[in-house]
């Protein structure tokens, strides 16, 4: 695959970064949806994510990625080598897989493998992008346009953190826990409601409007283009910084309390915005205690609750088609009512 | 710009497309069907290497030759998974050229964009998972009339944008190309790079002409090298930068920076001066030269703009937003939200159709494994084919075709006194109902001498808002024109196979005739003939009369469109969309 362009040489876009960087910290925040401008870098961005982040411990050998520190969700092979004896494990890079939007529903559960099932009359299960993606991300480029039953199936997995499979007398279950990244342009159609509500953060991302920001754009890629190994190493120390950030920040995020006073604001301001369901509050707790542990912080502060509310309220407004005072205006609106 | 000049830029591009296809991405080439469009295609095969694959785009192309997946017929006859290159696949190092692009199906075009962005197929399909490099470059033929565009996603990523429409054949001169000279300078190529002055200059001057997207600039700094690949230049100088200006920047000008302030492209740069502490080493280095270079991109867009767009990019120095993005919105009409009626597995319940050669398709690798089981189990019936439940396909067919609900909306005078704010009230909540029904909507206002389609077919109830909320009133009631525009714009939203339906609201006191003469008795026949090719069209229509008294005017127009007529004091909002639904059932 080609070298990805390097995260922290992105220019600007700093809610999309942070959000993507948050949902690195504490996936329960539960993905991220960026919607915006042609060529303004989203997938680049969600591309640069897989060689930022840290390396993840796996059972050596499983094809679900199960987590050797969590035996009570193993698969039913990593089960049988527990039986057997001890496990191995390895160290692998978080997978971020493309849901390419030609794909196919055997692809994206897992089917019967063809190949031995042709050459050798075996029936075998071979995972699909569901497996590959758990415990890392899942992204869909251009989200809006992905088939409706693909949709659905994504919609049921993400909620159960499982895929079940039944097919040609096989049953397979397997957890799929992944982040959901999904990249738009919302001029080529609207989300369907129920998938837009299954991401946790939402943001907007627009092409840089100044000079400045413009021609480092186009400086950065250029300098890329020609010559990407000597600008990913221009980039590294960046890179592990941030990596390094993410890392500690896991680590931290246990410990970070959450202040009664910060609940509080944090469900006013739903409150105020009405929106529906406790998704919200939740996603909005949760990515405010992601930031305060990636600043080192021990408690949630109105701060980190004015940064994130954006990106995690904004798509969970009650839709008023009509008010195109936009959904970032009413949320910006209630964070000065709630938060001063 | 005069055709001679057009007709050799048009050439230049082809040679400079021929020299680096995938680092220009391609070229837009607006044209109807003729004899100059087809010399112009002669001119770049003749430019590309006889040895490069040049790959055609059928329109209706299946997913599945576009995008690879399992060839059937030899896996079955190998006994093992064979993998069927797709389209996207094969024009690796080649060309790929799609015909009728203004028809293309946004799908396919979000299939290409991923392609050519990654600049490798990644497929997941049909039991296989497949990584195959996909390096192409995009011939775009858009044949589109005048609101019919390529999809705005392909567009910006092809280099060049060309319009043969008004280049008559005499001046389109053949053209021997020299293919050794091209490939000796794509042999070149990779020696040539932009330096950060041309970068920086192109950049400012793209967001002098107001061009958004990033990818304009970047794709001009590729045309730069390879002009200076064919000029066999030693480095990319002033001349090949002004080159990519002008076939790169100037298709994409919207606006264009006013004269009396020649500086415009420079103030963005003083404008923070934090910035430009940041990186002191640029900008002292050589300032002058660097306003020179922008000078010369400018003057090279200018020469290339034709003087009356010229003149109307001066006029409004910057076109408002909601009038770009209006584009915007235009270049996506073929949209048809990408989800293509397709094939699903499924159960058979519920009338669901099963498609049989799908379905045959689905279970034929797997027959020598369940014969095996079968004969394992000792079952003694041996039906020819072993189909199990897994194997139904189903026919999935689009819910519903696609409806655009054309609002036709009279600003003129004697409504605006009136009704007018009513009628944006009603109008407003009407689309909220075209939102729910996930309808598109388009925005038609005649006032004065003329009317004007405020708003291309969107589902953007935001830009569609708007857009009403502009609407100025005053001025003739100029309904033939109105109904005209509707009727044009019905008639193209259908032959994208889409269903439109009109509702006119007016008070049906038509004074201004389609010539744009005044005087009540023409207008008011104009505007009956033009309700009459509503009808003969048997497009859905719907009438509201706004006037205060509804009388006998506006219920004659109806019945010569063929609408349903409803007035306005007793159609409140609910009423109204309810009426409306009735008649789109």
């Amino acid at each position: 695959m080609a070298t990805a362009f390097p995260f922290s040489a992105i220019v600007g876009q700093d809610e999309m970064k942070l959000a993507l960087i948050i949902a690195a910290v504490d996936p329960k925040v539960g993905g991220v949806l960026a919607f915006g401008d042609r060529g303004s870098g989203k997938s680049t961005a969600v591309r640069a994510l897989a060689t930022l982040l840290p390396k993840m411990k796996v059972v050596a050998g499983c094809r679900y990625n199960c987590d050797p520190e969590r035996p009570a969700e193993f698969c039913d092979e990593c089960r049988v080598r527990v039986a057997k004896g001890a496990l191995k494990f390895a160290q692998v890079p978080v997978p971020v897989v493309d849901l390419p939007l030609g794909a196919t529903e055997d692809r994206v559960v897992g089917a019967l493998d063809l190949e031995r099932a042709l050459a050798r009359g075996e029936k075998a299960f071979e995972p699909g992008l569901l497996a590959r993606a758990h415990r890392g991300f899942l992204y869909i480029d251009e989200a809006n346009l992905l088939e409706d039953h693909l949709v659905d199936l994504l919609l049921d997995v993400a909620a159960s953190g499982e895929n079940v499979v039944e097919r040609e007398g096989l049953s397979i279950r397997h957890p799929a826990r992944f982040v959901l990244v999904g990249t738009g342009n919302p001029e080529e159609g609207e989300l369907r409601p129920q998938l837009l509500d299954r991401f946790g953060m939402s943001v907007e991302v627009k092409t840089p409007n100044d000079l400045p920001s413009r021609i480092e754009v186009v400086r950065r890629r250029d300098e890329f283009d020609s010559d990407t190994a000597a600008f990913t190493a221009t980039w590294a120390k960046e890179e592990t910084k941030l990596r390094k950030g993410i890392t500690s920040a896991r680590e931290r995020l246990p410990s970070v309390a959450v202040p009664d006073a910060s609940l509080e604001r944090a469900a006013r301001l739903c409150m105020a915005l009405g929106t529906d369901g406790l998704r919200g509050e939740l996603t909005l707790m949760r990515a405010a205690r992601a930031l305060a542990a990636l600043e080192g912080k021990k408690a949630v502060g109105d701060e980190h609750l004015r940064r994130v509310a954006p990106s995690a309220l904004r798509h969970r407004l009650r839709r008023n088609p009509l008010d195109d005072a936009g959904s970032s205006v009413r949320v910006d609106r209630a964070i000065a009512e709630v938060l001063g | 710009m005069t055709a001679a000049l057009a007709w050799s830029d048009a050439v230049t591009a082809a040679q400079l497309f021929a020299i680096d296809p995938v680092g220009t991405g391609g070229v837009l080439v607006r044209s109807r069907a003729g004899p100059v469009r087809d010399r112009w295609v002669t001119i770049l095969r003749a430019a590309l290497p006889i040895s490069q694959p040049l790959k055609h785009l059928p329109l209706h192309i299946a997913d599945g030759r576009l995008l690879g997946g399992l060839d059937l017929n030899a896996t079955l006859l190998a006994g093992r998974p064979v993998a069927e290159r797709g389209l996207l696949a094969e024009a690796d190092g080649g060309v790929l050229m799609v015909a009728m692009a203004e028809r293309l199906p946004s799908a396919a075009a979000v299939h290409i964009t991923a392609a050519m962005d990654a600049r490798e197929m990644i497929v997941e399909r049909d039991g296989l998972s497949l990584r195959m490099p996909a390096r192409f470059g995009v011939i775009a033929l858009d044949e589109g009339l005048d609101d019919e565009f390529a999809p705005g996603s392909l567009g910006d990523r092809l280099g060049f944008h060309v319009d043969l429409n008004d280049i008559p054949i005499r001046e389109a001169g053949e053209f021997a190309m020299d293919r050794a000279a091209i490939s000796a300078a794509r042999e070149r190529l990779s020696t040539l790079r932009t330096n950060e002055k041309q970068a920086e200059a192109m950049c400012t001057a793209a967001a002098a002409l107001g061009i958004v997207s990033l990818r304009a600039p970047m794709l001009a700094l590729r045309v730069a090298c390879a002009s200076a690949a064919l000029s066999a230049h030693d480095e990319v100088d002033q001349d090949d930068i002004a080159l990519a200006a002008r076939l790169v920047l100037a298709p994409r000008a919207l606006v264009f920076p006013q004269e009396q302030e020649p500086e415009h492209p420079e103030q963005p740069q003083e404008q923070p001066p934090s910035e430009s502490a940041d990186n002191d080493k640029a900008d002292t280095d050589n300032p002058d030269l660097d306003r020179a270079l922008d000078e010369v991109i400018l003057a090279a867009v200018q020469a290339a703009l034709p003087p009356d767009v010229l003149a109307a990019l001066r006029g409004s120095s910057m076109r408002s937003r909601g009038r770009s993005q209006g584009k915007a919105g235009a270049l996506q009409k073929s949209n048809k939200r990408g989800r293509p009626a397709g094939v699903s597995r499924g159960e058979l319940r519920g009338g669901a159709k099963l498609n049989v050669i799908e379905t045959l398709r689905a279970a034929a690798p797997w027959q020598p494994l369940r014969r095996r089981e079968a004969a394992a189990s000792g079952e003694t019936s041996r039906p020819r084919i072993l189909i199990r439940k897994d194997d139904f396909r189903i026919s999935r067919f689009k819910q519903r075709t696609e409806t655009t609900t054309i609002f036709v909306v009279d600003a003129s005078g004697s409504a605006a006194l009136h009704r007018l704010a009513e009628a944006k009230g009603a109008v407003e909540l009407l689309l909220a109902d075209c939102y729910i029904r996930r309808d598109q909507v388009a925005l038609i206002a005649f006032r004065g001498s003329a009317a004007e389609l405020l708003l291309p077919p969107t589902r953007s109830l935001a830009r569609a808002k708007r857009s009403l909320a502009g609407l100025p009133g005053g001025g003739g009631t100029p309904l033939a024109a109105g109904l005209d525009a509707a009727f044009a714009l019905s008639d193209s939203i259908r032959r994208k196979g889409q269903t439109p339906t009109v509702i006119v609201l007016t008070d049906g006191r038509a004074n201004i005739a389609r010539d744009g003469s005044q005087g009540r008795p023409r207008a008011e026949e104009d505007a009956i003939n033009a309700a009459r090719q509503l009808r003969m069209a048997d497009i859905t229509t719907v009438l509201v009369d706004t006037s205060p008294r509804p009388g006998a005017s506006g219920g004659a127009l109806a019945k010569e469109m063929g609408a349903r007529y409803l007035t306005m004091p007793h159609a409140d909002a609910t009423t109204l969309s309810k009426a409306v639904l009735a008649s789109m059932a």
